[in-house]
């Protein structure tokens, strides 16, 4: 099992305590990333899918559930002990400018895995190897001396993702990779991406609230909302047929590019803010902002259950609720 | 990184050298550096030498500061006094930043309890008026040089650990940080490399303004007694002496008043410079604005 999973949550809950209670950042989270493949995990700011991330790399900590990284149970252990699993997962920031030491060499950066891992040899073979993979993320070596306040925004990322590349992960935690990031260099940083994973086999966690990022990227998608993951399945699956109303909703303000389309384009518009995730509603979720909810909704609170094969969508009327949603006008 | 700090240093000397009050500090502190290691050979005349026959003699081209009770050179023995001034603001914040930076980076960085410990101590010793600390250290200790550079030392040790803290505790918080963490870089390795660097800064500027307070200090210490031992020669001593012969001889208290006067203003010019030049949030502007250009 563990041999075909890269990493895994199962039932994770982060909560953080606040006067009053707890945020539950997350809670109840269960996925599986399995090696070779992106799973994309999406969801609008506070539905807790950075927090995921962040749990699973142990840059926070559980409040329950398991953290599994390389086959080893890593949820109770201390830092110094993470130390050795840390080379296995990697990360790349949101905002390149600020992940990277303003005060250190773009090599610097680049060797910190290196340096700490003790990989790479002695100074001459470490400096071949940062030059290695400066070409790799299509930087020229020449860089190597520049500070990131001396490069653009798209550059500065090629060296967090080159970081990320030095100590050869198993899995790379992308947290919005390119959501700082100007449109015609995002396209650019992705398809470095997707190279990257062919050449080198790579896994990616990619977490975005860009919905047309996580389908050009995904193999998988999971969608958050709230703490929970509320659909998952194949991008074809998501898109074509989402079966949780909450997804068909994130789908529906996509804009068409064709304005006949557009123009006939069924939006559905939510009513109201993503409640506190300090004293979420009973029941579903959802419920609260939910137009096809019903009575039973706030009794019940539904598992994510299969749809259809892997499939998944934790809806107690799973499709069903999507078709009447569909079905009514938008006002 | 070492030409991280080139470029910043240039820049910082580059920047100084545009502001007149900074570069007349920066001279002053020159003369003050060279007087206090070559004030033995410079002096005319040797700082005991008495002479009963020129007691109280007015400035005059053969005693330019004029003698004191004792005959002796006021010049002489304010230029070798220099060295003492020097030592005691080198050595004691060179005490205060080592110990006050260290609790400020353990405190800041580790926080939860072992911050409340260190950081009540540095509030307890903080909340004494710095002569009357030190005035007890020294009585604790013992009068002298080193007990006076021991005491203005504990001093002004909670400053530099407040002002490490502050820094580490918006360091610590910095995206990069969290970076070095997932490649899994020790607790070690990340104040050295990470922290630090980005906290030099203000302790720079802590530094040089402290040297000033330093030197004033000590010259208080010594005008009460507590200080450098007689007939060795301090500014506070000769003040502490001269305050008898006020009317009758001005020039007894006035050189040295005047040597302190100009170092701490000196050191306070080139601190305020520096803070000025330094500054972490001037530094990110003047970087935004080279990486837009």
């Amino acid at each position: 099992m563990s041999a075909e999973v890269v990493a895994e949550l199962d039932d994770l809950k982060v909560w953080f305590p606040v006067a009053g209670g707890a945020v539950r950042a997350v809670d109840g989270v269960s996925l599986r990333i399995h090696p070779g493949e992106t799973l994309g995990l999406v969801g609008e700011s506070g539905s807790g899918k950075s927090t995921t991330g962040l749990a699973l790399l142990r840059l926070v900590d559980p409040t329950t559930g398991r953290v599994r990284v390389a086959g080893q149970d890593v949820t109770g252990w201390s830092r110094r002990r993470l130390r050795g699993v840390r080379r296995k997962v990697a990360m790349v920031f949101q905002d390149p400018q600020a992940s990277l030491d303003p005060r250190h060499t773009v090599a610097a950066s680049v060797a910190e895995p290196l340096v700490v891992h003790r990989l790479g040899g002695d100074a001459d073979a470490r400096r071949r190897r940062v030059a290695e993979l400066l070409d790799l993320v299509g930087l020229r070596p020449e860089l190597g001396g520049r500070h990131p306040h001396e490069l653009s925004g798209g550059q500065r990322q090629r060296v967090g993702i080159a970081r990320a590349l030095a100590g050869e992960p198993d899995l790379i935690v992308l947290d919005e990779p390119i959501a700082s990031l100007d449109l015609s260099v995002q396209a650019q940083i992705m398809n470095l991406l997707r190279r990257l994973q062919r050449e080198l086999g790579l896994t990616y966690l990619f977490i975005s609230h860009d919905l047309a990022a996580v389908e050009h990227m995904s193999d998988r998608v999971a969608v958050m909302y709230l703490g929970r993951i509320v659909e998952t399945g194949s991008p074809a699956q998501l898109w074509q047929q989402p079966a949780h109303p909450y997804t068909a909703a994130l789908l529906s303000a996509i804009p068409e590019a064709d304005p006949a389309v557009e123009r006939h384009r069924r939006r559905i518009i939510l009513a109201g803010d993503i409640p506190s995730p300090v004293d979420p509603p009973s029941g579903c979720r959802f419920r609260t902002r939910c137009p096809s909810a019903r009575p039973d909704c706030a009794d019940t609170d539904p598992g994510l259950d299969p749809v259809t094969g892997d499939h998944r969508a934790a809806c107690l009327y799973a499709g069903e609720a999507v078709r009447e949603m569909r079905a009514t006008p938008t006002p | 990184m070492s030409a991280a700090r080139d470029s910043q240093a240039r820049r910082a000397l580059s920047a100084l050298r545009h502001d007149p009050p900074a570069v007349a500090g920066a001279v002053v502190l020159l003369a003050l550096v060279v007087v206090g290691t070559a004030g033995r050979w410079l002096a005319p005349a040797g700082v005991n030498d008495v002479d009963v026959d020129q007691m109280l003699h007015p400035p005059s081209w053969a005693h330019p500061f004029g003698t004191d009770e004792l005959g002796r050179d006021v010049l002489s023995r304010v230029l070798v006094a220099a060295r003492v001034s020097l030592e005691v603001g080198v050595v004691s914040v060179g005490i205060a930043l080592l110990v006050g930076a260290g609790i400020g980076l353990v405190a800041g960085y580790y926080r939860g309890w072992v911050d409340n410990v260190l950081m009540r101590g540095m509030d307890v010793l903080f909340a004494f008026p710095v002569l009357l600390l030190a005035v007890a250290i020294v009585a604790v200790l013992g009068p002298g040089l080193l007990t006076a550079m021991i005491a203005i030392g504990v001093v002004y040790t909670p400053i530099f650990a407040r002002v490490t803290r502050a820094g580490v505790l918006s360091v610590r918080e910095q995206v990069f940080v969290r970076a070095a963490v997932s490649i899994g870089a020790s607790d070690l390795r990340i104040i050295r490399r990470h922290v630090l660097p980005n906290i030099a800064a203000p302790l720079i500027v802590q530094t040089s303004l402290s040297l000033a307070f330093a030197i004033l200090s000590e010259a208080a210490l010594s005008f009460l007694g507590l200080g450098i031992q007689p007939p060795a020669p301090a500014w506070g001593r000769m003040l502490f002496d001269g305050r008898g012969f006020v009317t009758e001889a001005w020039w007894l208290g006035f050189f040295p008043g005047a040597a302190i006067f100009l170092t701490v203003l000196a050191f306070n010019l080139v601190g305020d410079a520096l803070r000025d030049v330094l500054d972490p949030r001037q530094l990110t502007l003047g970087e935004a604005s080279r990486s837009t250009t």
